[in-house]
């Protein structure tokens, strides 16, 4: 049965991890993403699952894919300065192909910057922030409901690609309280097996191999370093480089259609809003209020693989705008994909767009 | 079943330099976990980066060749999320000591039942020959041309004041005691720390009057002095010359520990 609940943003990510089947979690107390790992450091012990604080993000970021590799759903939770220690690991989880889940309530920035402040700054770092080329897949909620739903499908997603998987809120949607609905149950798609006689870095028709569970008598060695599909190191190799990081972007870019997930409000509107996160919920509001508006508004929950196709659900578009707390950084990508002028439309350093710059923003269009 | 059951054959020959005792340390390990009767399928070997952090690849079990200096914080979630697996690290001195330093002291406070091997050839061998946390004070290395002036890190004191239950120190010269140590090590719950002091010829022996990889372990054998016969002089009031190499079971203890298999 559906309960209601009155509940935070992090703990409902926390709740909607817990109802995936999360048996781990590693973090680091940082401002504002806390209140997920307190919460799972009071709930998984009762449930058979392990909550360790370490030292640090890389450390948090390490055990997590460790215990990824015993076959745990495994995830951490940080924000700014932690997400950026955490990108040389976040590599290794792409390299490795290691299903892991990352919640980042995003704050001000750069460095310390505005630790209890909101933000949507870290958007390009989840996508480019480790080194060398790969693709990964974010989400973004805009409510608690969404914390709760997209926390438990990043973990489906993460499985089923066998990439590290973002959960991209700001702390507005990680601090507010309000409503949500609790189902019963949720889906669970897990990680597919190694079948017996496989090799372990051999993709099926996919681009995805089976997942080789550490105590399953496979004896897989798993290694940062370029490696061929027995898994074995073969750093010097143009080929088996090249295919290797091919496939690794591959088995995400090629599914970006399927894995697409966005709201689409008054598709024959000439003005259209392009949102993800706490800014949606303005641009709702801004709807609400003024119905003769005849504005659009286009609202990803999967940012990274870009939708693209997305923006053509808006056939009369004369205009993009979009409000974001940074400084265009989705903006930039929205840019790449269409013809239409594309307005950014900035607001951070805490505050988020009111409903009335939103109107400005459109009038100013006009 | 011997050590030599333990190998991923199809991998050989290795990586490692003509003369190198990472060698040794891995045959020295594998009697002992082979003398432990675990099951390949039970047993996941975990490194960092270097030298010493390429033994899991040679290895037929499933293994986590990781990030610089990570390898304990990996293992970590490894045995906290199936602590029926058994747990061994491998790991060198720039890896553990350097960038890996505050894993080392977290790991060892939550004694968390692994076994941590470290190969400590005090140089960075894999990048050239730099100098390392532990490369002994007035040593040549690439970054040390005028010899080092930084007093270096006793890897075993640390692992006692963090708090391992298990901690000794041998070299590539005592084959014999230092699987006993490891093997002793593996039996313990709790985290174990085994330091064995290997050469590098390529690296540190070259730069450092060691003409042939023989020369180091002979300076091994001849400097290696054990821990109780240090307490004795110690007690006697005699000076221990500065160039030391203290041997020997340092720490033995019955710590709380964590992922001790139920």
């Amino acid at each position: 049965m559906t309960r209601i609940e009155f509940m935070q943003g992090n703990v409902a990510s926390a709740e909607g991890a817990l109802a995936a089947g999360c048996t781990f979690f590693a973090g680091y107390p940082i401002t504002p993403s806390t209140e997920v790992a307190e919460h799972m450091a009071a709930k998984l012990p009762k449930r058979g699952g392990v909550f360790i604080q370490m030292e640090d993000e890389i450390a948090s970021i390490a055990a997590v894919i460790g215990a990824s590799w015993t076959g745990a759903r495994a995830m951490t939770a940080t924000s700014g300065p932690g997400f950026s220690l955490m990108m040389e690991n976040i590599g290794y989880a792409v390299m490795t192909e290691t299903p892991c889940v990352i919640v980042n309530i995003q704050r001000g920035g750069p460095s310390t910057g505005q630790p209890t402040m909101s933000a949507q700054a870290d958007m390009l770092q989840c996508r480019f922030g480790s080194h060398g080329d790969y693709s990964i897949i974010a989400l973004a909620p805009a409510s608690v409901q969404e914390m709760y739903e997209l926390t438990a499908e990043a973990f489906n997603l993460a499985d089923r690609f066998r990439v590290p998987v973002f959960v991209m809120a700001d702390e507005i949607v990680g601090h507010m309280r309000e409503r949500i609905e609790i189902p019963e149950s949720v889906p669970v798609v897990g990680r597919r097996p190694l079948e017996p006689g496989m090799l372990p870095f051999r993709p099926g028709e996919d681009l995805v191999p089976g997942f080789p569970r550490f105590g399953s008598g496979f004896g897989v060695h798993v290694t940062g370093l370029t490696h061929d599909e027995r898994g074995y190191p073969c750093a010097t190799s143009p080929k088996v480089h090249e295919d290797l990081v091919k496939r690794l972007v591959e088995k995400v870019e090629s599914k970006r259609h399927e894995i697409a997930d966005y709201r689409v409000t008054n598709p024959d509107a000439e003005i259209v809003f392009v949102t993800y996160g706490s800014p949606a919920r303005s641009v709702e509001q801004a709807i609400h209020d003024n119905p003769g508006l005849d504005i659009g508004h286009l609202r990803f929950r999967v940012v990274w693989p870009f939708p693209e196709k997305a923006l053509g659900e808006f056939r009369n578009a004369r205009a993009f705008i979009v409000p974001e707390q940074n400084l265009g950084q989705m903006a930039r990508e929205i840019e790449r994909h269409t013809r239409v002028p594309v307005i950014r439309l900035p607001r951070f350093g805490g505050a988020l767009h009111t409903p009335e710059e939103l109107v400005a923003a459109v009038e100013g269009v006009r | 079943m011997t050590f030599s059951d333990w190998l991923r054959v199809d991998r050989l020959p290795h990586i490692y330099c003509a003369g190198c005792g990472n060698g040794t340390v891995i045959n020295c390990t594998l009697s002992a976990v082979d003398q432990m009767g675990w099951k390949k399928e039970e047993t996941v070997f975990v490194s960092g980066i270097g030298c010493s952090s390429r033994a899991p690849g040679y290895i037929v079990t499933d293994s986590l060749h990781t990030t610089h200096g990570r390898a304990l914080a990996f293992a970590t979630g490894i045995k906290l999320a199936n602590p029926s697996l058994n747990v061994v690290v491998f790991t060198g001195d720039g890896d553990l000591a350097a960038i890996g330093g505050n894993h080392f002291i977290h790991a060892c406070r939550r004694n968390i039942d692994i076994t941590v091997v470290c190969m400590n050839n005090m140089i960075y061998g894999m990048t050239g020959g730099q100098g390392s946390p532990t490369t002994p004070r007035m040593a040549l290395s690439t970054t040390t041309p005028y010899g080092s002036v930084e007093p270096a890190f006793d890897l075993c004191e640390l692992a006692i004041a963090a708090g391992a239950n298990y901690v000794s120190r041998w070299t590539s010269y005592h084959v014999k005691e230092l699987t006993r140590a490891i093997l002793a090590g593996l039996r313990t719950p709790g985290l174990s720390f085994i330091e064995a002091l290997v050469q590098c010829p390529t690296n540190y022996g070259r730069r450092n009057r060691y003409r042939q990889a023989i020369d180091q372990i002979e300076y091994f054998k001849e400097h290696g002095m054990l821990v109780e016969k240090a307490r004795r002089l110690r007690e006697e009031g005699k000076e221990i010359p500065p160039d030391t190499i203290i041997l020997g079971e340092l720490a033995r203890r019955n710590r709380p520990a964590m992922g001790v298999k139920a």
